[in-house]
């Protein structure tokens, strides 16, 4: 096991964690953003680096700081780490360059893109971003590219976290032609020769995706997300768990997802028969209004604040304090 | 002139055959090193000699094998990184092609310290008939029982492989490099782990750069600390410099480190001078990717003592006042270039072999390509300058390699170091954006 200071709130976790997982276990607004990590996913993580923390020891044995910030999401712990992430102002900074760089050239067309409302980018660009742009010039874009009658790619939106990539990798297994071409800001995700990912799970991609640059064709357009109803429900499925998310407008089933926790990460793997072609009430055994965590607008009526795991020490920095009593975490216990 | 330790035989006729190669005191140190030394007294000579990584970075090389993690029963790689692509850099090229056995024989007395079977030279994908060069004296020294099983009746095994790269510069970063051996994309990987705890396969691995390797013959024969004789403090043996720009004698001097940079500039013995009699203007001492600097900070330093060509002369000062030594790819510009034009240049250089991998690279070096784009072709506003100097901050220490830096490094030094010539292109920007505009000097601005 391995004790380490995060923000000043002491956690404990076995060796070899991430930091950004023993952020997690404290919970709250503490945590780091992630854009490309993704816990089920092997390999994920430090592409976007908005999750950088700064190290200001490094371990018990060794309490010299990192002469750089490192990213949360793949560095793992040592025994006496102390980790600043709110309560450094370098990083509140870098954080906010993190945000310009992402959105110079990202499309900014949240009123038409679906993924309005539950979308990280929107979340950490709001949360972290500033409000205007130093970037002039030519936006940089792509053609949409066809890859199937169900997802549709929209690569301009893409940020390359490279989520779907390992998806497609080592969730839906197939003939692996999704991935990487090109280099720089001219990379992107491409089917090689617009080819179609033929997996029962490729629909998982559309999950994954921080961002509106994978879509379900079946969902493109009918609704905006935080007028649809979330909804857990299950089916019996001989090819996945079954459980997962219905949306409602009216008595309509616009859409079905997987269940996701607070970090929008996914818990089950859904097939793609239960979210495209069960889209009557009759296919699913409904269990009750699902729960959102995260703060997208999706949630606004019903809204909860985060949740903070550890009980809180009263000699908190006061920056973290600051930045706790903005958002003040429920506690538990 | 100083000692010459790697290019001494480099003009003999023939001296990439294995007969001329071994007629001129070829693969001594094998020999020696295999029959006399144990692997661990091959790498205390090493860390004895002082020599640094010559790829660029300068970390001390004795140490970086001594890193090296050895669990039982698990193979270990040597990994040579001959995909040297930084502009301003071609020394490795020539030490190849030239003396392909100097490098082979390097790599065997290299492997045979860090214990390992198998040993990989990753060459530049452009540099194809330096493979050829390669693989015909990696055949000639199977054939003379230098390489393959039982070497020297030793019972030591080395296999040596050639894989040239697919043209990226980005492969040249470590961990790049090995995925691209792999096989893969050739993405830098996220550290910890390093590569001498995971590198190739998942295995021990340690990478050096091909002058790194060269030297070790040099001082498995002669001993390390006869090689840490030569040079000043830190800064130890010889070192290859590949002089390019607008130099009378442009080439690759092989030199001993602590010679003056003036002297390196100027005396005939090297350089000879700037060409057609023109003034000098800046430096740029160590490949594209260092900090670019004005004739007075070249040539002494800020204290105003003499610049020496040493890793700690060259970057006295920080990155304030000073430079590094890098790869050694030393470019010289006259009075006439355009120092807006040339970071424009350098930067589009970073845009194109950014691997797009991780955020603030991927985007930033296209951002500063485009305004210095817009700046050199009279488009340029005032604020564009220091948006430059923001977003190579933005840049610097945020990515997952040091490609962001290299990036980031000469914008920032530029911007620095040639502000008035940048806001000249703001404020006289037609006259700026004519082809072979020369930037009169501060006294239009005043």
């Amino acid at each position: 096991m391995a004790k380490i200071t995060f923000d000043g709130v002491e956690v404990e976790v076995p060796d070899g964690t991430t930091i950004l997982n023993a952020a997690r276990q404290i919970g709250g607004s503490i945590v780091p953003p992630a854009m490309c990590y993704y816990t089920p996913l092997k390999g994920s993580g430090g592409k976007c680096r908005a999750c950088l923390v700064r190290v200001a020891a490094g371990s018990a044995k060794d309490p010299r700081p990192m002469p750089k910030l490192v990213a949360s999401c793949v560095t793992p712990v040592q025994d006496g780490m102390v980790v600043e992430n709110t309560t450094s102002e370098q990083v509140l900074n870098v954080r906010k360059g993190i945000v310009e760089m992402l959105l110079i050239n990202h499309p900014l067309d949240c009123p038409v893109c679906d993924q309005a409302g539950e979308c990280d980018l929107q979340n950490f660009a709001f949360e972290h971003g500033v409000s205007t742009t130093r970037y002039q010039e030519e936006r940089r874009t792509f053609e949409k590219i066809d890859i199937g009658p169900l997802i549709q790619l929209h690569m301009t939106r893409c940020i390359l976290c490279y989520r779907c990539v390992y998806t497609a990798d080592q969730i839906a297994k197939g003939d692996r032609v999704h991935g990487v071409l090109g280099r720089g800001d001219a990379a992107e995700i491409g089917t090689y020769i617009e080819n179609i990912i033929d997996n029962d799970f490729s629909g998982n991609v559309i999950d994954v995706c921080p961002v509106g640059a994978l879509t379900d064709k079946t969902f493109r357009f009918k609704q905006r997300v935080w007028f649809t109803k979330p909804v857990n429900a299950h089916r019996d499925c001989p090819k996945c768990s079954g459980n997962v998310v219905l949306w409602y407008k009216g008595k309509d089933v616009l859409r079905v997802t997987a269940r996701k926790d607070e970090y929008g990460e996914v818990k089950e793997w859904i097939c793609n028969e239960c979210r495209f072609e069960k889209k009557e009430t009759a296919d699913w055994t409904i269990e009750g209004p699902a729960h959102i965590d995260r703060s997208s607008v999706i949630s606004a009526n019903h809204y909860e604040l985060p949740v903070l795991n550890q009980s809180v020490v009263a000699d908190l920095p006061e920056s973290t304090q600051r930045e706790l009593a903005k958002n003040p975490p429920l506690k538990l216990g | 002139m100083g000692r010459k330790l790697l290019t001494e035989h480099i003009n003999v006729e023939g001296i990439d055959t294995f007969e001329v190669y071994r007629k001129h005191g070829g693969y001594r140190s094998v020999e020696k090193a295999i029959k006399t030394m144990t692997p661990d007294e091959v790498v205390e000579e090493v860390k004895k000699s002082g020599l640094r990584g010559r790829g660029g970075a300068g970390f001390p090389t004795g140490m970086k094998w001594s890193f090296l993690a050895k669990p039982e029963g698990v193979p270990r790689y040597l990994v040579c990184n001959a995909d040297e692509s930084e502009p301003g850099t071609f020394k490795d090229r020539q030490l190849m092609s030239k003396l392909p056995h100097l490098l082979i024989e390097g790599m065997i007395t290299s492997s045979y310290a860090l214990g390992a079977n198998t040993s990989y030279i990753y060459i530049r994908g452009e540099l194809l008939y330096v493979l050829r060069i390669l693989e015909k004296a990696i055949a000639e020294a199977y054939a003379a029982g230098f390489l393959g099983k039982n070497i020297l009746g030793s019972g030591y095994d080395l296999d040596l492989h050639v894989h040239p790269g697919g043209g990226a510069y980005i492969c040249g970063e470590e961990t790049a490099l090995l995925e691209s051996l792999e096989g893969k994309r050739g993405n830098p990987r996220n550290k910890p782990p390093f590569p001498a705890v995971q590198g190739l396969y998942a295995r021990p691995t340690v990478v050096n750069n091909v002058e790194s390797i060269a030297a070790v013959p040099v001082i498995v024969n002669e001993g390390g600390d006869e090689y840490a004789k030569i040079g000043i403090g830190r800064s130890t043996g010889t070192k290859l410099i590949s002089a390019c720009g607008h130099l009378n004698k442009p080439g690759i001097y092989e030199i001993e480190l602590g010679l003056p940079v003036e002297e390196f500039i100027y005396s005939d013995e090297y350089c000879g001078g700037i060409w057609k009699g023109r003034n000098l203007k800046a430096v740029v001492a160590g490949g594209s990717s260092v900090p670019i600097l004005p004739t007075e900070l070249i040539l002494k330093t800020a204290a105003g003592e003499n610049r020496l060509m040493t890793y700690e002369s060259l970057s006295d000062g920080g990155f304030v006042t000073g430079t590094m030594l890098g790869s050694g790819g030393f470019i010289a510009m006259d009075e006439t270039t355009c120092i807006v034009r040339n970071t424009w240049n350098f930067s589009r250089f970073y845009h194109h072999e950014s691997c797009g991998q991780c955020s603030p690279c991927r985007e930033g070096t296209g951002w500063l390509e485009k305004v210095l784009h817009r700046l050199e072709h009279g488009h340029g506003h005032m604020e564009d300058i220091d948006l430059l100097v923001s977003v190579a901050k933005q840049i610097e220490g945020n990515t997952i390699c040091p490609l962001g830096e290299a990036a980031a490094w000469p914008v920032a030094a530029a911007v620095r170091h040639f502000r008035d010539e940048f806001e000249w292109h703001v404020t006289h920007a037609k006259q700026a954006a004519q082809p072979g505009a020369v930037y009169p000097g501060a006294a239009v601005l005043a």
